[in-house]
């Protein structure tokens, strides 16, 4: 049985970190993971980046085992958080889901009240006490995103009403007000316009004071903007994976250097 | 194959720094050759053709600066950027090196050379040797060859003392060429000072092969 719960009980003593070894993962025949083996350390920006189709938002999907919910998707290997294997079958999904929270391409908010946009994880994750208690939590997650200034007297207006800079850290705020160790962005910036951009990412270096983060991105110069360390795939398998400032000047393969100097990709 | 045409700025850089190569290695030649004849002439046409030297310098600095600007390189492509960027700042110091010969040799004016000059060409040759070998390596990006040059130095500096030595000797007999003696200390000097130079432009070409970034020869000067 998986002590899942026990082992994050305290996230703030625990350096957090995912590990995975000989991952593989098929879709149907298709090998789209190839014997993944990374080391992902705790409170840091973690990107990885590779061209399209290489298993990048694949690998981190693994990691709250978001891939579950695709047909014919056959993990095999290990991915360990924590100490504790999360693809065996004991595993609590919605706990692993609340721990290891997930930011998507485009603001994927509910069609609800900012206020009730952030209450639904709450309500999930039966994180729910009195309403003070609730509009403390909304009140901090918004002001980790730096959104609560501009929102704190229109929280009952529709989440959709917001720019979509606005809806993403809303969406990073509803991560946050879990409590999660690890949040994992997958192209969190592809929707937004190049200042939202580099805002996100500024708020992306404060969170990772606090939390181990991981990124998807296509944007290489945004990966050496944003990131500590940084793993390049290509065809399903982990080329490379070192300090971003070592990867970005002097990487160890050949293949790495030509996808990131723009030689193809 | 895509991003040929930073490609092309690459090699158009690679193409300028070449030929500032060879600018300061004209420079160090004709200076010399102005100083074993006292030249004045020809040393009033090595400064003012200095100005051309460090116009290239600039030149090659702003295509740096754009290409970073607007290409964002990484990896080699960046080191290479970085590394030419230092080379022609080392090109255009020794540039004023030789330009400094000239002016000596304007200093000195028409009194004759208090000996014949034989370590001081010597250095220069080394030096041009040290520097044309230097250009090769970057062209070819060969660290060892560039660390091999780096060893060049220390007869260079063996030059120097011993230049320095002999020119202490001559003051110490006739203190009435102490201004000239100096004079050819100071020529001596700006050679040593290229040849310094040069190991700098090597430890780029180290820099820029293997991405590693340290001293290769630690001079005594």
């Amino acid at each position: 049985m998986v002590n899942f719960m026990v082992s994050l009980s305290n996230p703030m003593e625990i350096e957090t970190t995912i590990e995975t070894k000989n991952l593989n993962l098929y879709y149907g025949d298709f090998r789209a993971l190839n014997d993944v083996n990374i080391k992902i350390p705790g409170r840091n920006v973690t990107a990885i980046i590779g061209p399209s189709g290489c298993g990048k938002s694949t690998l981190l999907r693994c990691f709250n085992r978001m891939n579950d919910l695709t047909e014919n998707a056959k993990v095999q290997g290990k991915i360990i958080i924590e100490g504790n294997n999360i693809l065996e079958l004991e595993t609590d999904l919605i706990f692993l889901r609340k721990k290891v929270g997930m930011v998507f391409q485009r603001p994927n908010v509910f069609d609800l009240s900012i206020y009730n946009n952030l209450k639904f994880g709450l309500r999930i994750h039966r994180m729910l006490s009195d309403k003070d208690h609730i509009m403390q939590a909304i009140q901090s997650g918004l002001e980790q995103v730096n959104l609560w200034q501009e929102l704190k007297d229109k929280l009952r207006k529709n989440a959709r009403s917001l720019t979509l800079e606005q809806q993403q850290r809303l969406c990073i705020a509803r991560v946050i007000i879990l409590k999660p160790d690890i949040i994992l962005l997958d192209e969190p910036c592809s929707a937004l316009d190049p200042i939202a951009t580099l805002r996100i990412e500024e708020l992306l270096r404060i969170l990772r004071q606090q939390y181990t983060l991981v990124i998807v991105t296509h944007n290489m110069q945004q990966a050496a903007r944003v990131s500590d360390y940084t793993g390049f795939m290509y065809l399903g398998q982990l080329i490379e994976f070192g300090e971003t400032n070592q990867i970005f000047t002097n990487p160890g393969e050949k293949l790495t250097e030509n996808y990131i100097s723009g030689y193809f990709g | 194959m895509t991003r040929e045409i930073f490609k092309k700025h690459i090699q158009t850089l690679e193409k300028e720094v070449t030929e500032m190569g060879e600018m300061v290695v004209t420079a160090i030649n004709r200076s010399i050759e102005a100083l074993k004849v006292l030249d004045s002439e020809a040393a009033e046409k090595i400064i003012a053709d200095d100005v051309k030297i460090n116009k290239k310098r600039w030149d090659i600095e702003e295509k740096c600066i754009n290409l970073i600007a607007t290409q964002q390189p990484v990896a080699s492509d960046l080191r290479e950027i970085i590394a030419v960027l230092s080379i022609a700042t080392d090109l255009e110091r020794m540039g004023d090196h030789a330009e400094g010969i000239g002016k000596i040799v304007i200093l000195h004016g028409k009194e004759p050379l208090i000996k014949p000059l034989v370590d001081i060409p010597q250095m220069a040759d080394i030096c041009v040797d040290m520097l044309k070998r230097s250009i090769d390596a970057f062209l070819k990006r060969d660290a060892a060859a560039a660390t091999a040059i780096c060893a060049e130095d220390d007869k260079v500096d063996l030059l120097h003392e011993q230049v320095y030595r002999v020119l202490l000797s001559y003051m110490i007999e006739n203190p009435r060429v102490i201004t000239y003696a100096t004079y050819l200390i100071w020529a001596a000097h700006n050679l040593e000072r290229i040849a310094d130079r040069v190991t700098n432009i090597c430890e780029r070409i180290v820099f820029l092969t293997t991405g590693s970034m340290h001293e290769i020869n630690v001079s005594r000067y």
